[in-house]
């Protein structure tokens, strides 16, 4: 049975990959998971210097789901790379950097530093982050600045360079063609839906930041749609993401055209997940005679149901 | 490393309307706890609600050969998973998982033991009380509440033979008025040499009261803070308590993986 995936010029051996935010450093998590058993670990997003981000609260709970405000907390690229990779090369850890920027220069900066790192397998550029102005959202939601970024990023690094997506605009797909037109190797979405909480005693938002990401399985339908929108549009690969909480989830993102999945919210939850849903993969990889997993990737069958409505 | 068990619900006694003792099967993390360590427990099966919460470990239970069986936490209903942790029933199964974070530093004679806990607040003590007591600390337990109704194991403190120091919003047991009043008073008449530890977990505005009392006697002190927690491993960093840094400026600090047990004078209150 083959797990591996392929996203441009790197082979993943599983399609799963924890998303960024969710997972520290992956460090943090070096003693609850092996950490070479996943298909990749992204890194929290990294700018050029540290950020304190917002003050708690950053989290309140929502039905099926999370709004957070973290404010993108950081120590910065040099210090990642100083302090956190040599630990994440040692346990020989697939490394997906996510990296932030204020300006096109940042993004380029961050992403040259990374690429000069031993032990970086591919850049996630965050356009998308909802909870900060300076976060690339500036770019991300706009086709233009999500070229420029892609594109200038493109010209500094041989490393895969994907673009994580906002789900905050009206077509997504578009954006994805964006990113492949200005040489994207993958793209991921979803990033997480810009939201809000009032408490109604007190009149007063739930978190610091006023307004924060919803994540958790109460999107997951509207980010199966995306990626499968993307799908129709794009010919690089998806990384798909949006409360994915078990196997049938990560299965379910694979087949509207998603090549790998990341998740998050649901580590929170249980950190031990990952050899979960890897048993789910295989159990259904068996059951529906899959040999290889990548054969699953956009497997949709929208075909009219006509026939099956006469039949039954 | 952290033990994640469906532990089984071994019983929940109802203190009051409000506050409960849940006692789950976890032997696991019941040997590899230390006094001032926390679970993150799932309050029900599937998405809604979806996050676990963090709880300190309250007692360490004890099969009849002394080994340790499991653990007990100390809840209020507050909210949602609260509120159906107030409902379990025993052989329900809870999913648990720890021990997490810093516990507390336990000091030796001659130093003294001073307790601070408001309310709910005082969860951590139970077990850190045991543990002063097998070094032959001496030790007080200031205990404020809103009234006589909401203060629960008194015995279990004098049977460990700690000093209680009561005090309650409405009057109606102890001292009338705010836990930190008496903490002031006994601080101000100690002599300078006579060294203390003070220990305080409670409600945001009492524990940064206890801290500054702490403070302006110069004494030591332990906090134990409580802030919503997404996931009790470093992952998320929702849980930051603005500390001071050997730079002298304030930076955010995961409680899960620094604390919960933080210096009070690394803190900033403000």
């Amino acid at each position: 049975m083959d797990l591996s995936v392929r996203i441009g010029a790197l082979t993943l051996k599983n399609p799963l990959l924890a998303a960024s935010g969710c997972f520290g450093y992956g460090v943090e998590y070096a003693d609850v998971v092996d950490l070479s058993s996943l298909g990749g670990v992204v890194s929290k997003g990294l700018f050029l210097n540290g950020r304190e981000g917002h003050p708690a609260p950053r989290i309140v709970e929502t039905p099926a789901g999370m709004l957070n405000a973290i404010g993108l907390q950081g120590i910065g690229v040099r210090r990642f790379v100083d302090e956190k990779l040599p630990e994440l090369r040692a346990r020989n850890a697939t490394v997906f950097v996510n990296v932030c920027g204020s300006t096109l220069d940042e993004y380029v900066e961050v992403s040259r530093i990374l690429s000069d790192a031993a032990g970086v397998d591919a850049l996630e550029l965050n356009i998308s982050c909802p909870n900060i102005k300076e976060g690339g959202i500036q770019f991300g939601c706009s086709l233009a600045g999500t070229f420029d970024v892609v594109s200038a990023v493109r010209k500094v690094t041989r490393l895969p360079v994907i673009p994580k997506l906002t789900p905050n605009v009206t077509d997504v797909a578009s954006f994805a063609r964006a990113a492949e037109d200005a040489g994207a190797d993958a793209v991921s979405l979803v990033n997480t839906f810009l939201a809000m909480v009032i408490d109604v005693e007190t009149r007063r938002p739930k978190i610091s930041n006023i307004v924060g990401g919803l994540s958790g399985p109460a999107i997951r339908p509207i980010a199966v749609r995306m990626v499968y929108e993307c799908r129709q549009t794009v010919k690089i690969p998806i990384i798909g993401m949006g409360g994915i909480a078990d196997a049938r989830d990560a299965l379910e993102f694979m087949i509207a055209g998603a090549t790998a999945v990341q998740v998050g919210t649901a580590n929170f939850v249980d950190p031990f997940i990952w050899s979960k849903l890897l048993d789910g993969m295989r159990d259904y990889m068996k059951r529906h005679n899959i040999e290889s997993i990548s054969d699953l990737i956009g497997t949709i069958d929208v075909r009219s149901r006509d026939k099956e409505w006469i039949s039954s | 490393m952290p033990i994640d068990v469906a532990a089984e619900v071994i019983a929940n006694r109802h203190l009051s309307s409000e506050y409960h003792v849940l006692a789950l099967a976890a032997p696991a993390i019941a040997a590899a706890s230390a006094p001032g360590q926390f679970v993150m427990l799932k309050a029900s099966a599937g998405h809604d609600p979806l996050l676990r919460r963090p709880f300190s470990v309250f007692e360490i239970l004890h099969g009849h050969d002394g080994t340790r069986t499991g653990i007990s936490i100390l809840s209020k209903r507050i909210g949602v998973s609260t509120e159906l942790l107030y409902r379990a029933r025993p052989g329900d199964r809870i999913a648990c998982l720890g021990p997490l974070g810093r516990p507390f530093t336990i000091v030796e004679p001659p130093t003294e033991a001073w307790m601070v806990a408001g309310g709910v607040g005082l969860a951590p003590f139970a077990t850190l009380a045991e543990s002063l007591r097998a070094r032959g600390v001496r030790s007080t337990l200031f205990y404020g509440a809103r009234s006589a109704a909401d203060l629960f194991y008194l015995d279990f403190f004098r049977a460990l033979d700690v000093e209680l120091v009561i005090t309650t919003e409405d009057g109606s047991a102890g001292e009338s008025g705010r836990v930190v009043a008496p903490l002031d008073r006994r601080l101000s008449s100690r002599q300078a040499a006579a060294p203390v530890m003070i220990y305080a977990c409670g409600p945001e505005g009492m524990l940064a009261a206890a801290a500054r009392t702490a403070i302006r006697h110069h004494r030591p002190c332990q906090v134990s803070v409580e802030r919503i927690m997404g996931c009790g491993l470093g992952g998320c960093y929702s849980c930051v308590v603005p500390m001071r840094g050997e730079d002298g400026g304030a930076h955010h600090v995961r409680s899960c993986l620094a604390g919960p047990v933080l210096a009070a004078d690394q803190i900033v209150w403000d």
